[in-house]
C-alpha cells in the first residue's frame, strides 16, 4: 500500500488578489508501516499537503495516487479513500459532539455503514488503544480533561481502522506528560498494528524521537525528505528555515567541534548521555 | 512595591448537574500566594488542569477570588470602582490567536484596545505604530489578519495589549499553536517589552525552554502552588517536575542523565553551552 505524490501544484484563491502558491512540485510517495515526522515552518505547506492525502483539498496540478490508482479519476471512490487515510486535525477535541464518549468514537463507523454491534466494538477497541478507561464511556466527552478529550477524537479517527493515520500536530497545547503519553500510544500503534503514521509537529525533539523519516517543507517545497540523523545534521540551514534541530543535536555537534570523538545524530537524552559516555571513554 | 500580589486565593468552580442544580464544587485554585516585582519576568507552570490559567484571569478581574485577595498595583481585583484600572494594568494574550484578532485590517485590530479606552485618535495611530514596531510586525500593517502566519498573528496579538500600554501583561500558552521560529519570535518580542519598557511579564507555558530566562518560576499542581525559585533551582529537580507531569529543558534532562551515569556533571543546567562546557572540562 502507498500514497504516491506526482507533481503536485496548490493554489489558492486562484485568480483573485490573494492567489497564493502553497504547493510546489511535491514528490513523494508514502509507504505502508512508515512513521513519517512532517515538519516546517507555519505557512510552508505542511497542512496543506496533508489534505491532499485523502483528497479533501484537490490538487491545482498534478495526481495522487493511492495505491497506484488516481484518485483524482472520475468515479473514483473518495469515501473509501477517506476510510483508508484517516486524518486527525488540529484541536480535534473541538469536533466532538455526541453526548457520550462512545457515541462520539461511534460516529465515524457508524457512517461507514457498520452495524451498532461492529460500531461500538471498534469503537471499544481504540478507547482502549488510546488508554482510556472504561468508565468514561457514558461519559459526556467534554467533562474530560483536555488530553482526554484529544484521545477520544483521535479513537473516533481509529475506529474507522484506517491504514494510514495522519495528525496534524496533536499534541499542541498539552502538558509534557499528555504529549509523551499520546505519542508513546501512538508509536505504539504504528508497531503493533502496522499502522502508517504521518506526524506533522512543531516539536523537533518529538519528531526526531518518533519517526523514521522527515520530510521538511519550506515555501511549498520538500526542503529534505530522509532519516532524521541526516535531516538533523542540516541544522543551519533548518535554522534558515525558521526551524532548528533538538537541542541533543546542538549540543553533540559542538561537543564533536570541541575534539570529542562522538556521533551527532542521537535521537533521544538516553542515546545521547550513552554516546557522550563512550566518546570520553575513547578519547582517554 | 508589588505590582501583583495574590494573597491565599482560592477559587472554586461550581459543578451543574443536569437539572440545573449544583451538584458539587470543584476548586481550581486553593490557597495560592504569589508576589510579583515590577519588571520582573515570572513564569507558570504545572500541567494541563493545574489552575494555571484559572490564577492568570484573577490577574485581570475576569475571575474574582472565592476567597483571599489578589491585588494588581495595589488595587483590589475585588472593588469595582477600580475594575476598569486593574483591566488597564494587565493585560491578557492567549493561547489561539485567531480568537483574538477582531479587525480586518492589521492596524485596526491593535487599534481597538485603546480605542475602547478613549485613547485621542492621534496618540492611538503613534500607539498602533509603535506597538506593531516592538514586535517586529510594521510591515503588516496594512495586511488582513488572517493571511498572517501564526507567530505573526499572535504578535499582533501582543502589539494589540501592549498599544493599550499595560503595565502587565499574562501571557496564556502564547506559543502552544507556533512553530519553532514562531515560539522565538514571540518570546523575543516579550522578553524586549519586559527589558525595555520595564512591562512585568508573567508567562504560562508549557515549553521547559521558555523560561530559562525568567526571574522566578512557580510550579502549579492541584490548585497549589508546589514549587518556587529560580530556574537553575527548580530544574534542578528533575524527578520532582516529572511527578508533576512536567519535563525539563532536553539540554538538562541529558545532563542529569551524565550525572547519574556518575559524570562530574553540576545540576540545574539550563543552557547548550553550560553543558559543551561541564563536558569538555571533564577531560
Amino acid at each position: 500500500m502507498s500514497i504516491r505524490l506526482e507533481n503536485i501544484q496548490y493554489v489558492y484563491s486562484q485568480g483573485t488578489a490573494y492567489e497564493k502558491q502553497a504547493l510546489r512540485d511535491i514528490n513523494l510517495q508514502i509507504n505502508d508501516g512508515e512513521f513519517l515526522g512532517i515538519i516546517g515552518h507555519t505557512g510552508s505547506g505542511k497542512s496543506t499537503l496533508i489534505q491532499h492525502l485523502n483528497g479533501l483539498t484537490k490538487a491545482t496540478s498534478g495526481n495522487i495516487y493511492f495505491n497506484d490508482e488516481s484518485i483524482y479519476q472520475s468515479g473514483y471512490n473518495l469515501k473509501n479513500l477517506r476510510n483508508k487515510v484517516g486524518l486527525v486535525f488540529q484541536y480535534p477535541e473541538h469536533q466532538l459532539f455526541e453526548e457520550t464518549v462512545l457515541k462520539d468514537v461511534c460516529f465515524g463507523p457508524k457512517n461507514q455503514g457498520l452495524t451498532e454491534e461492529e460500531c461500538e466494538k471498534r469503537a471499544k477497541e481504540a478507547l482502549e488503544l488510546v488508554g482510556i478507561a472504561e468508565e468514561l464511556y457514558i461519559r459526556s466527552p467534554f467533562e474530560l480533561s483536555g488530553g482526554q478529550k484529544r484521545r477520544v477524537a483521535i479513537a473516533g479517527v481509529l475506529a474507522m481502522e484506517p491504514d494510514f493515520l495522519v495528525l496534524d500536530e496533536p499534541t499542541a497545547g498539552l502538558d509534557p506528560r499528555g504529549r509523551d503519553e499520546i505519542l508513546d500510544q501512538i508509536f505504539y500503534l504504528h508497531q503493533r498494528k502496522e499502522l502508517a503514521v504521518i506526524l506533522v509537529s512543531h516539536s523537533m525533539e518529538d519528531i526526531a524521537k518518533y519517526a523514521g523519516r522527515i520530510i521538511v517543507m519550506n515555501r511549498g517545497k520538500v526542503l529534505y525528505d530522509d532519516e532524521p540523523g541526516k535531516v538533523f545534521s542540516h541544522y543551519k540551514e533548518l535554522e534558515k528555515v525558521g526551524l532548528g534541530a533538538p537541542q541533543i543535536t546542538y549540543v553533540m555537534n559542538e561537543l564533536k567541534g570541541k575534539g570529542l570523538p562522538v556521533q551527532t545524530d542521537a535521537r533521544t537524552v538516553e542515546d545521547a548521555a550513552k554516546e557522550i559516555i563512550k566518546g570520553l571513554k575513547r578519547k582517554s | 512595591m508589588s505590582i501583583i500580589r495574590a494573597e491565599e486565593v482560592s477559587y472554586e468552580y461550581e459543578q451543574i448537574d443536569e437539572n440545573g442544580e449544583i451538584a458539587g464544587t470543584y476548586k481550581a485554585i486553593d490557597h495560592v500566594n504569589i508576589e510579583v516585582e515590577p519588571g520582573q519576568f515570572i513564569a507558570i507552570l504545572g500541567h494541563n488542569g493545574s489552575g494555571k490559567s484559572t490564577f492568570a484571569k484573577h490577574i485581570n478581574a475576569l475571575l474574582l477570588p472565592s476567597e483571599g485577595t489578589v491585588w494588581v498595583d495595589q488595587k483590589d481585583t475585588k472593588n469595582p470602582d477600580t475594575f476598569w484600572e486593574v483591566r488597564k494594568t494587565a493585560g491578557m494574550v492567549f493561547q489561539n490567536p485567531d480568537n483574538q484578532i477582531i479587525g480586518t485590517v492589521v492596524e485596526e485590530d491593535v487599534g481597538f484596545g485603546p480605542e475602547n479606552l478613549g485613547v485621542p485618535t492621534e496618540e492611538i495611530w503613534k500607539r498602533v505604530e509603535e506597538s506593531l514596531r516592538s514586535v517586529g510586525m510594521l510591515e503588516y500593517r496594512n495586511q488582513s489578519p488572517n493571511k498572517l502566519s501564526g507567530g505573526q498573528k499572535q504578535r499582533v496579538a501582543i502589539a494589540g495589549v501592549v498599544a493599550m500600554e499595560p503595565k502587565c501583561i499574562v501571557l496564556d500558552e502564547p506559543t502552544a499553536m507556533l512553530d519553532p521560529n514562531g515560539r522565538k519570535e514571540v518570546l523575543e518580542a516579550v522578553r524586549d517589552l519586559q527589558k525595555r519598557k520595564n512591562v512585568t511579564v508573567i508567562l504560562i507555558t508549557h515549553f521547559m525552554e521558555e523560561v530559562i530566562d525568567a526571574d522566578k518560576v512557580f510550579v502549579m499542581d492541584h490548585g497549589q502552588v508546589v514549587m518556587e525559585g529560580k530556574p537553575k533551582e527548580i530544574f534542578s529537580q528533575v524527578d520532582t517536575l516529572k511527578h508533576y507531569r512536567l519535563d525539563v529543558p532536553q539540554v538538562t534532562l541529558l545532563a542529569w542523565e551524565l550525572r547519574k551515569n556518575g559524570l562530574d556533571i553540576p545540576l540545574g543546567i539550563l543552557r547548550e553551552e553550560e553543558l559543551v562546557e561541564a563536558i569538555c572540562r571533564l577531560d
